[in-house]
Order: structure tokens, then C-alpha cells, then sequence
């Protein structure tokens, strides 16, 4: 069994760097919904994606991902929301774990919205 | 419809927490001699009247005003019925919610269990504000992650914060692994 010991030699090592990242205000925010409709149209790996392609690229000191409920727009989950301080908020429609690694890559890094997934650029008038 | 219990498990949880649950309990245990899978998930949130407890089973019944639908019980009750389980909701207000699933083990129409591990880290380091106690039991053997105990070891660092979030992933991982010895639920 794998044992709370070594949580204790990670927490020496983390506690140092921990209030480097509390300026939450300046952080992009990227939220995943979460609800049923999320969840049922595949939410979970988009999130999981995310989450983790943010912290392989060393991204976690400007992007915070986090989760939220039913936007009410289920027909076009998983959704994705990406906010930036100061700027209008983008909806990300049907998202997979190849969408999002896109948006990381384009979006997140390099600060181009992909037109082609959002919630305006898809064609569904 | 889910395609996986795990994720049932996830969307129920999601409830609690909404619920203002400062602790949620999550047992999942497999017993191979009485052929089921039985899941409870309990929580100390604000809790339902017996009206909404009798309602909430009704797919076009939501506490939402968003839409007309609420589909998450209704999903996960039909997925233990149909495998000749049982589905039950014991709530009082103020005093939390249980929810208690019973799945026919061996049943054709089963759902696997899927990722459980993916489903109680997602809970855990999305929902740093509630308390989560995650009991996994395959016949005799069991491990339990108590988040209490993890945040009185981490203090102020965060669940979120990278290491922590994978060593919880692994501990549920390798945990799970050595209780049920790979075998896929």
C-alpha cells in the first residue's frame, strides 16, 4: 500500500513555492462544465487534458483550471470557458482532449482564440 | 447516458457538493460471493424533503431553472435496476443525503465501473473546500483515502498543487490495484 509518508516529504518540498501562486486575479481561467451533460458527453478526459497539459507546459503560474455546473447550454458540451483578465469571455463547444490540446497550444500560449471551436465560429445559427 | 458507473458516481457527487456538503463518503465495494456492486454515496449537505426525495427520481423534475430536465439520478437508478439491483435515496433536511446503488456484479447489462480512481481524484482537487472519504472494497480487502488526513499532513499547500494532485492519482491507482488485484470491475 502506497502510504501518507511520502505526502509528507512532498509537502517540505512544495511549501516553499506555494505563495507564488496565490495572485489569482491575473490568471487566466479556463472552466470546464461539469454537470451531467457534461459529463455524459464527455467532460471528464477535456478536463483531465487541460489540467495536466497546463501543468506539463509549465503553465500554472498565469493558468488556473477549474470546473463548474451546468452552463446551460447542453446541447453543446463538453464546453470549455476561457477568461482573461481584461478581455471578453470565450465558450469553447464541443470539446474533446484533441480540441483542448489545440486551444493550450493556440490559445493558452501562443493567445490566438481557435475561431473554429467556439460557441460564435461554429456554425449552428 | 453514461458510459461508465464512475462517471454516475462523479455527477451524483457533484450534487453533494453543491449541496454544501463539507463531507462526502464514498464507498464502492465488490462482493464476488453475493454476486453485486454496491456504491453509497453520503454526504452532510442541506438534504431534500421527502417531496423532492419522491421526485427526484422523475426525469423532468430538476431544482434548476435553466431547463426543464434533471437526467443524473434518473441515469444512475436505471443503471442499477436494469442489472436487477436496487436504487435508494434516504435524505432529511439538514442532515445530508444518502444514496445507495446496488448493481447484479456478474449482469450482462452492467456498466463497467471505469475509471473510479479518475473520478474521486477529479472530485478532490476540484472541490478543495470538501472533505471526501473514499472507501474501495473488493470482498475482504479494502483502502480507504481520508482527505482530513491528507490536509493535516499538507497544511497550506493545496490539493491542486501539481505533486499533490499526483500523488493522489497514484495513491488511488496503486491502492485500488493491490485491493482488487487488477481485476477489472
Amino acid at each position: 500500500m502506497k502510504s501518507l509518508a511520502e505526502l509528507k516529504a512532498i509537502r517540505e518540498r512544495v511549501q516553499s513555492q506555494v505563495g507564488m501562486r496565490a495572485e489569482d486575479h491575473n490568471h487566466i481561467r479556463v472552466v470546464v462544465g461539469m454537470a451531467t451533460c457534461g459529463i455524459a458527453s464527455g467532460a471528464r478526459p477535456v478536463l483531465t487534458t487541460l489540467a495536466n497539459a497546463v501543468q506539463e507546459k509549465g503553465l500554472t503560474d498565469k493558468v488556473a483550471v477549474t470546473q463548474t455546473g451546468c452552463i446551460g447550454l447542453c446541447q453543446y458540451e463538453p464546453i470549455v470557458e476561457v477568461t482573461e483578465p481584461g478581455k471578453d469571455k470565450i465558450t469553447y463547444i464541443k470539446m474533446n482532449p484533441e480540441k483542448a490540446l489545440e486551444v493550450v497550444e493556440r490559445h493558452l500560449i501562443g493567445g490566438h482564440v481557435v475561431e473554429d471551436y467556439t460557441l460564435n465560429g461554429a456554425d449552428i445559427k | 447516458m453514461m458510459t461508465e458507473i464512475s462517471l454516475n458516481v462523479l455527477d451524483v457527487s457533484e450534487n453533494s457538493t453543491r449541496a454544501g456538503a463539507k463531507l462526502v463518503e464514498i464507498t464502492v465495494a465488490a462482493d464476488t460471493a453475493k454476486d453485486t456492486l454496491t456504491i453509497t454515496i453520503a454526504d452532510d449537505g442541506c438534504g431534500m424533503s421527502p417531496e423532492q426525495v419522491a421526485s427526484v427520481t422523475d426525469p423532468f423534475f430538476t431544482t434548476r431553472t435553466t431547463r426543464k430536465v434533471g437526467l443524473g439520478i434518473p441515469f444512475y437508478k436505471y443503471a442499477a435496476e436494469s442489472t436487477g439491483g436496487s436504487f435508494a435515496i434516504a435524505s432529511s433536511p439538514g442532515a445530508g443525503t444518502t444514496v445507495t446503488a446496488v448493481f447484479g456484479l456478474s449482469h450482462i447489462d452492467r456498466m463497467p465501473l471505469g475509471d473510479m480512481s479518475g473520478t474521486i481524484h477529479t472530485l478532490i482537487v476540484y472541490h478543495p473546500d470538501t472533505d471526501f472519504v473514499y472507501t474501495y472494497r473488493y470482498d475482504a480487502a479494502s483502502f480507504t483515502l481520508d482527505t482530513r488526513e491528507l490536509r493535516e499532513i499538507l497544511g497550506d499547500v493545496p490539493f491542486n498543487a501539481p505533486e499533490v494532485s499526483q500523488y493522489i492519482m497514484e495513491y488511488l491507482t496503486e491502492n485500488k490495484q493491490e485491493v482488487d488485484g487488477g481485476n477489472l470491475l
